[in-house]
């Protein structure tokens, strides 16, 4: 009975006075808004995280911390993180491989659902609207290392992130390439491109294509090649 | 951090300002008549250089004078008020947009009276008030630093500041209430690091911009320096360092207290919001004596004060109904890294047991931790921090405030119990 009780005194109950050592227990802070692998959650507007490309999702949390990009309760958490820390929670979760949710069902009438295939695929080369998929990958899975896939994203995400660069909100790396293609984009063409994106399946595989794979249609400063 | 000081620090300049100033408008502005006798020029060594980078981080000069992404110490950081905007100036060596111009006597002279060099009185948003105590040595080799910066060539934007409170002779009113020109004197009484501690503490650190009561002028008097106050604007609550009821120190041993202000956790709580900014941008750099002899004088600070509690609160219905509404909250939410007993993890989950944080007569801070969640600061010591979660997305308001009464009055803390309207008021809290 003795020995019992000193055994567990000494051991692994007093090391689990510790938390683990790991990202995922340091990353509980996000945990309820994206997902313990940032897999995303019900709510709407908390977009996914997971599979992003490290380079992508290290510009975002840099842009979060110096005020570029605004959601207050991000910009305070990671008001005083180091670049090696943001770096790290990067890396965490580009490298989660969670399953995509199933993809929304769309709300808008089919001529629209027509409308965002083609932009998405083929763009509108009469009002210089490039497809975006010249950037963001034939199947939407985005490219290494700072072009982030657009899969399982909510619709009303994808349209206030456009709208954000549309009214300058949100910014990115000069030249901001997605600053001039929302500029480019009406009301209309915003909600089209957000239900089909959002209607997606999963491919097979979701990993972002290797760097270079694709002839950008615009540079972009934030994806060097 | 700045829009967090500047409330307050404006506030204090301008109402008590307002109340005299009358014996102002009497009173024209004269440029410096006392300015210290001029020094032969020196050229400043290495040695001398990498000083004033150092002591330049004790007084965080570069958290106010470097705008986000902006180049370092060019200036031009918005500073919120109740009154309007204030920018930071650039204090690089450009000769037509920074102080490229100045002499290490003109320096000295605004640290020490806080008066331009045309003699114009500085807003106390610019901590010379704590400045004035830096030695001409120490005020030297800052100066040495930073003229050895990259000159920036970025205009200062004019203040933003409303009618009648951009008028600079209303300073006078704080200055005459508030302002005790004089380097520190060290006490020979005290021990060398004390002497140490108290000079940075109660100079560079500036520390007493926060951490000061708030009096009913809207300043803070020397008789309450260190006793704590409700930041204006930020909603945030700097607890008095005098009283081991709130953030005093006396009862801390002094491995803890360096840990705390070096690496932002320590097994007796840790920092977050207004503090995690001073740690993060100052305190993680300072050298491992220079912390230590802080802490000593910290904790000699709070060494008169008793470390009593304040009396239990009395158990009305609405609070024994707050604390069972509390419990299963907490133990849902919470316990997995605090505990079910309030012990924690710490460093990394600070215990709540005991921690006089969140049993301070203001429950500020507990509210907002709950709300809005937290990292402790990234630092040499601690560079990969663990995390607290928000929970305004989670909780309701009725939860909030019976989680917050929960933790104040379980496992022997004695705080008072929180009602929900207090926790939607902080609900609309500036996050940053
Ligand atoms: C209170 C909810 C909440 C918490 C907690 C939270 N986030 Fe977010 N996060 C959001 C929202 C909402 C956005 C989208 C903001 C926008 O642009 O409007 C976002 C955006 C992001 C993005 C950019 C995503 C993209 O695809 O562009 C990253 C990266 C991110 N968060 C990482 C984190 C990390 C890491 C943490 C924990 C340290 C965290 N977040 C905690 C709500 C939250
Ligand atoms: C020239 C290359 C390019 C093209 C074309 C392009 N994008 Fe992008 N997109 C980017 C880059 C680069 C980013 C990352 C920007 C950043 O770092 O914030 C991005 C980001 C986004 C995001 C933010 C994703 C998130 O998780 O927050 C959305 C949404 C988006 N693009 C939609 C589109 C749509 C819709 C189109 C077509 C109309 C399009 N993009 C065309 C390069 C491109
Ligand atoms: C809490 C914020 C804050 C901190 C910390 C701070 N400053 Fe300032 N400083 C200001 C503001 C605000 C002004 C502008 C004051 C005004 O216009 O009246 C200013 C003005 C100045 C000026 C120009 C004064 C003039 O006459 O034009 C100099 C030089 C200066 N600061 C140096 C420093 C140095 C050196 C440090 C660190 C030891 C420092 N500051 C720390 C806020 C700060
Ligand atoms: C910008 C305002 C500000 C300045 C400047 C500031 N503090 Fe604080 N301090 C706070 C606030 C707000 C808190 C409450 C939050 C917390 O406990 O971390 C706090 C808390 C503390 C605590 C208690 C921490 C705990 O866990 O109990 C100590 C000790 C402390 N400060 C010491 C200092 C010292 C020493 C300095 C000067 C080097 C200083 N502070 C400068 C705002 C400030
Ligand atoms: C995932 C782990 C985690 C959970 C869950 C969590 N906390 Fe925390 N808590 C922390 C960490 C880490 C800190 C330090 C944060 C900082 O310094 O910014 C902290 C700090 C605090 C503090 C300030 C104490 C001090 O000394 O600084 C309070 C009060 C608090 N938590 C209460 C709560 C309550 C109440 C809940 C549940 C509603 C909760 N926490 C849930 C991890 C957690």
């Amino acid at each position: 009975m003795i020995l019992i009780v000193c055994l567990l005194g000494d051991g692994p109950v007093l090391a689990a006075e510790m938390p683990p050592d790991t990202m995922a227990a340091r990353m509980q802070a996000c945990a309820s808004c994206h997902g313990a692998m940032g897999e995303g959650t019900k709510d709407d507007y908390f977009p996914r995280l997971a599979g992003k490309p490290a380079g992508y999702l290290y510009n975002q949390l840099i842009a979060f911390r110096e005020g570029r990009r605004r959601y207050p309760p991000m910009n305070f958490l990671l008001e005083f993180q180091n670049d090696a820390y943001l770096h790290k929670m990067a890396e965490y979760f580009a490298e989660q491989r969670p399953p995509l949710p199933a993809p929304a069902i769309p709300t808008v009438s089919n001529d629209l659902l027509a409308r965002g295939e083609q932009l998405a695929t083929k763009g509108d080369p009469q009002r210089n609207i490039p497809a975006c998929a010249g950037c963001h990958g034939p199947s939407f899975t985005g490219m290494e290392p700072a072009i982030p896939g657009l899969l399982g994203l909510r619709p009303s995400y994808i349209s206030a992130q456009l709208g954000a660069w549309r009214y300058g909100t949100r910014t990115a790396a000069l030249p901001d390439c997605m600053q001039l293609v929302a500029g480019y984009l009406t009301e209309d063409d915003v909600k089209a491109l957000a239900a089909w994106l959002s209607s997606r399946k999963a491919p097979p595989d979701t990993s972002p294509l290797p760097r270079g794979s694709l002839p950008m249609p615009l540079a972009c400063g934030s994806e060097p090649n | 951090m700045i829009t967090r000081i500047s409330g307050m620090i404006l506030s204090a300049a301008l109402i008590s300002g307002l109340s005299v100033a009358v014996a102002a408008a009497q009173q024209p502005v004269t440029p410096p008549s006392a300015a210290p006798a001029p020094q032969p020029a020196k050229v400043p060594t290495d040695s001398i250089i990498a000083r004033g980078e150092y002591l330049a981080r004790a007084g965080d000069c570069i958290a106010c004078h470097t705008a986000p992404e902006g180049q370092t110490f060019a200036g031009s950081r918005a500073m919120k008020t109740p009154f309007g905007t204030i920018f930071t100036s650039n204090i690089t060596p450009d000769p037509t947009t920074g102080i490229g111009k100045w002499t290490a006597d003109q320096f000295y002279t605004m640290m020490h009276t806080g008066r331009s060099i045309d003699g114009s009185l500085l807003y106390p948003a610019m901590p010379f008030a704590s400045y004035t105590k830096v030695t001409r040595d120490d005020s030297d080799a800052i100066f040495a630093f930073l003229m050895s910066v990259p000159a920036v060539k970025q205009a200062n934007r004019p203040h933003d500041l409303r009618f009648p409170y951009n008028n600079r002779s209303l300073i006078i009113g704080w200055r005459t209430l508030y302002f005790n020109e004089g380097e520190y004197k060290p006490d020979a009484t005290k021990s060398a690091e004390w002497n140490r501690g108290a000079y940075l503490v109660e100079g560079l650190g500036h520390c007493g911009m926060c951490h000061t009561a708030i009096n009913a002028l809207g300043g803070s008097s020397e008789s309450q320096a260190f006793e704590g106050g409700l930041i204006p604007m930020q909603n945030w609550y700097a607890p008095s360092l005098t009283s081991n009821k709130e953030a005093g120190l006396g009862d801390w041993s002094i491995k803890d207290i360096t840990e705390l202000l070096r690496d932002g956790i320590s097994h007796r709580g840790a920092v977050y919001g207004p503090m995690a900014d001073v740690v993060y941008n100052s305190l993680q750099y300072l050298s491992d004596d220079d912390v230590r002899a802080m802490a000593i004088y910290l904790k000699g600070l709070a060494q008169g004060s008793s470390p009593d509690r304040p009396s239990p609160p009395l158990p009305t219905a609405e609070t024994s109904l707050l604390v069972s509404l509390g419990k299963p909250i907490y133990d849902k939410q919470c316990a997995s890294c605090h505990g079910t007993e309030g012990a924690g993890m710490p460093p990394h989950y600070p215990l709540l047991a005991g921690n006089q944080s969140i049993q301070m007569s203001s429950a500020v801070n507990a509210i907002r931790m709950v709300l809005n969640g937290g990292f402790p600061p990234g630092t040499k010591g601690n560079p990969t921090p663990y995390g607290m979660p928000p929970f305004a997305h989670v909780l309701s308001d009725d939860e909030i405030a019976a989680v917050v009464t929960y933790i104040r009055t379980s496992w022997g803390n004695r705080g008072a119990p929180v009602s929900a309207r207090q926790a939607n008021e902080l609900r609309s809290a500036t996050l940053n």
